[in-house]
C-alpha cells in the first residue's frame, strides 16, 4: 500500500522531535561560548614558542637556528638572527632571535616546525578564539605573543610535554656530567686515562 | 460579546469608513482590506522561518536557532537586517529588466490570491463569485515569475531549475485543480465564501466538513500532495536542489531579491494552505459545535499553522524525489485518482444518505488507491548503461 513507509518516517521524526524536549541526552549539542567540551591533548593548531623560568627573554629555547623558517612550507614564519649571544635556561651562551614572527593568517597547523625543531623550542599550541578586527597586523604575531611558559605546554599537553622534560634533563644531566669533567681533566694534568675513556663515551 | 469580538475587525472596519468623506471611501476600503493581508501574513512567514528552523532542529536533535533574542525568536529580525544589508549583485550577462522584475512579480502574484481568501467571518477582501478560479489563475503566474528568474540569470543551473519547476508545477496544477473539483460540486458555487457557507452547520458536535466524506478526505490529501509540489516544498524541492542544481531558479539572486523569492515561496505555501482550509476543512468555522464562541479569524490561523505544522513535519521526514518519480508521481496516481475523486463524489451526491453511501464511497477511494499505488510499484526494467570512455 502506498504511503505506509510515509507514515512510518513520519511517526520516527515525530519521535525525535517529542524525545528532544524529554530527554536532554538526544541533544548532543554543546552550546559553545557557554559549555565547552573538555580540552583534547591531541588537539592542535598554531605554534608558540616556549621559555623556561620566569624570564619571556632569558629563558626562551629558541637559539635562532632558523631550521623551521626554512621547513615552513607556507612560509609564514620569519626569524631574525641576533647578533650577540646570551646565556640560555642551562647557562649556556646562543644566539636568540632578535625577531619572531608568525602570520597566523597564513599558517596552515602543519606542525612541521615543531617537528624539525632540534631545542623544543616551538610546539603547537591549542587556542583556537583569535578573531581580531585587524585582519594584516592582528593575526601576525611577534616573540612577545608567541612565547609561553613551559608550564602553559605542560597544562596542554601533558603526556607530550613530560616526555620533553625528561629529555631535556637528561641532556642536561649530560651537558653537566660532561663540562664536570672536562673540568676535572683541564684542572688535574695527572688525570687518570679510565676517566678520559669516560668522558669520551658519552660525548658519543 | 463574542459576536462583538468575532467582528471586532469588520465593524472597526465599518467605523473608519463613516468617518471619511465619500470620495476618500473607495481608496480607504482597498487600503483597510489590503494592508492587513500585507503585513499579517508577511509576520506569519517571518515567525514560520524561526518556528521552521526550531522544529527541524528539533527533529534532528538539535536545538535550532537560539541566540538572538528570547529563545531565538528575533532570529526573523536578524535575518532580514541581514538580507537587507548584504550586497545585490546582478550577473553581467543576466537581462537586468528580468532579472529584476521576476521576484516582484513572483511576491505580487501570490498577493493576488489572499483577495480571495475569506480569513474569518465577513472578513475577505473581495468575494468574487470565481473566486476559486481567480486564486487558480493568479497562482500560475508564479510559474511565469519563477522562468523569468531561471532564464533571465543567464545561468545554466538557473535555467534548469526553472525547466524543472515549470516541469513540476504545471504538472501538479492540474491534479490540484481537479481535486478541488470535488469541494465546488458540492457547494455549487466557485466563490470561496459560498463555499465555506455550504460547510457550515454541525450535526452533534461535528461539523459539516467536506473532507469527514470520503471523497472530501481523498481530495484533502490529493489537494495537499500537489499543494506542496506546487509551493515547491520538501520533499518536492527539486527545483532548488542544492546537491544537484545548487538553488535552482534563484542561484543568482542575492540580499533582499533572495529575501523576496524566499518570502513568494512562503506566502505561496500559506495560500495554497489557505485554499485548502477554505475548500475542505471549513473556513474560518470551528471544528465543534461547543466551540462556537471562539473568533473565527481565531479558527481560520489556528487551521493556518497547523497545515504549516504539517509541512515542516513532511519536509523534515522525507527525502527528496528524483525527477522521474515525481513525474510518474503525477500523471500515473495523482491524476487518475483525483479524476476518480470527482466521479466519486458524484457517487456521494446522488447516492441516499446514510450508512451505504458511506461504505461504497470509501471502497470507490480505496480500490483505485491501491491498485494506482501498485501500479506506480512496479519497477521498470532498465537496460544497464555501458560507458564506452569513463571505462
Amino acid at each position: 500500500m502506498l504511503g505506509k513507509g510515509l507514515l512510518n518516517g513520519l511517526a520516527e521524526t515525530a519521535r525525535n522531535f517529542l524525545g528532544s524536549y524529554v530527554s536532554k541526552d538526544r541533544l548532543t549539542t554543546v552550546q559553545f561560548p557557554e559549555e565547552r567540551v573538555p580540552p583534547i591533548e591531541a588537539a592542535r593548531n598554531f605554534p608558540f614558542l616556549i621559555y623556561d623560568g620566569e624570564s619571556r627573554q632569558q629563558g626562551l629555547r629558541c637559539v635562532s637556528c632558523l631550521i623551521c623558517e626554512k621547513e615552513c612550507p607556507p612560509k609564514c614564519i620569519f626569524i631574525e638572527k641576533s647578533q650577540d649571544k646570551k646565556p640560555d635556561a642551562s647557562g649556556k651562551p646562543q644566539f636568540y632571535p632578535a625577531v619572531f614572527n608568525i602570520d597566523v593568517s597564513v599558517c596552515m597547523s602543519c606542525q612541521i616546525c615543531v617537528e624539525v625543531c632540534p631545542f623544543d623550542a616551538i610546539k603547537m599550541d591549542v587556542a583556537f578564539e583569535l578573531s581580531t578586527d585587524n585582519r594584516f597586523d592582528g593575526l601576525l604575531w611577534n616573540k612577545e605573543q608567541l612565547s609561553k611558559p613551559n608550564e602553559y605546554y605542560r597544562a596542554i599537553h601533558p603526556t607530550e610535554a613530560a616526555a620533553v622534560d625528561a629529555q631535556l634533563a637528561e641532556s642536561r644531566a649530560k651537558m653537566e656530567a660532561k663540562s664536570k669533567s672536562a673540568a676535572e681533566a683541564r684542572s688535574g694534568d695527572a688525570a687518570s686515562p679510565q676517566m678520559q675513556s669516560v668522558s669520551g663515551a658519552t660525548e658519543k | 460579546m463574542s459576536e462583538t469580538i468575532d467582528q471586532i475587525f469588520v465593524i472597526l472596519k465599518d467605523w473608519i469608513m463613516g468617518n471619511v468623506s465619500a470620495g476618500m471611501r473607495p481608496i480607504f476600503s482597498a487600503l483597510l482590506s489590503v494592508v492587513p493581508v500585507l503585513v499579517v501574513f508577511p509576520l506569519l512567514f517571518a515567525f514560520t522561518t524561526v518556528l521552521e528552523r526550531k522544529g527541524l532542529g528539533r527533529i534532528q536533535n538539535r536545538y535550532g536557532p537560539n541566540r538572538t533574542g528570547p529563545y531565538g525568536f528575533f532570529q526573523p529580525l536578524a535575518d532580514a537586517v541581514k538580507s537587507l544589508t548584504k550586497e545585490d549583485i546582478v550577473p553581467r550577462a543576466a537581462d537586468q529588466v528580468v532579472h529584476f522584475l521576476a521576484p516582484l512579480l513572483l511576491v505580487s502574484a501570490v498577493f493576488l490570491g489572499y483577495a480571495v481568501l475569506p480569513v474569518g467571518r465577513n472578513m475577505v477582501v473581495a468575494d468574487l463569485n470565481a473566486g476559486v478560479l481567480f486564486f487558480f489563475a493568479v497562482g500560475s503566474l508564479v510559474e511565469l515569475a519563477v522562468f523569468m528568474a531561471g532564464w533571465s540569470s543567464r545561468n545554466k543551473y538557473s535555467l534548469l531549475g526553472a525547466m524543472r519547476a515549470i516541469a513540476q508545477m504545471i504538472s501538479y496544477e492540474v491534479p490540484l485543480v481537479l481535486a478541488s473539483i470535488v469541494a465546488i460540486m458540492a457547494a455549487g458555487s466557485l466563490s470561496t465564501v459560498s463555499i465555506v457557507r455550504a460547510q457550515a452547520g454541525y450535526t452533534g458536535i461535528w461539523p459539516h466538513w467536506f473532507v469527514l466524506t470520503p471523497w472530501g478526505f481523498a481530495g484533502f490529501v490529493l489537494f495537499m500532495i500537489a499543494a506542496t509540489a506546487e509551493s515547491n516544498r520538501s520533499p518536492f524541492d527539486l527545483p532548488e536542489g542544492e546537491s544537484e542544481i545548487i538553488a535552482g531558479y534563484y542561484i543568482e539572486y542575492s540580499g533582499f531579491k533572495f529575501a523576496l523569492f524566499f518570502l513568494g515561496e512562503y506566502l505561496g505555501m500559506f495560500a495554497t494552505s489557505a485554499m485548502a482550509i477554505t475548500l475542505f476543512l471549513g473556513g474560518w468555522a470551528a471544528p465543534f459545535s461547543f466551540l462556537t464562541w471562539v473568533p473565527s479569524y481565531f479558527w481560520f490561523f489556528a487551521k493556518l499553522l497547523t497545515m504549516i505544522a504539517g509541512f515542516i513535519w513532511i519536509r523534515g521526514t522525507l527525502p527528496r524525489l528524483r525527477m522521474d518519480q515525481l513525474m510518474n508521481f503525477a500523471w500515473r496516481f495523482m491524476l487518475p485518482m483525483t479524476l476518480f475523486n470527482i466521479f466519486i463524489a458524484g457517487v456521494w451526491h446522488f447516492m441516499p444518505a446514510g450508512f451505504s453511501r458511506w461504505f461504497v464511497c470509501a471502497i470507490l477511494v480505496a480500490a483505485p488507491c491501491i491498485l494506482l499505488s501498485r501500479g506506480l510499484k512496479q519497477e521498470k526494467k532498465l537496460q544497464v548503461r555501458t560507458y564506452r570512455f569513463a571505462e
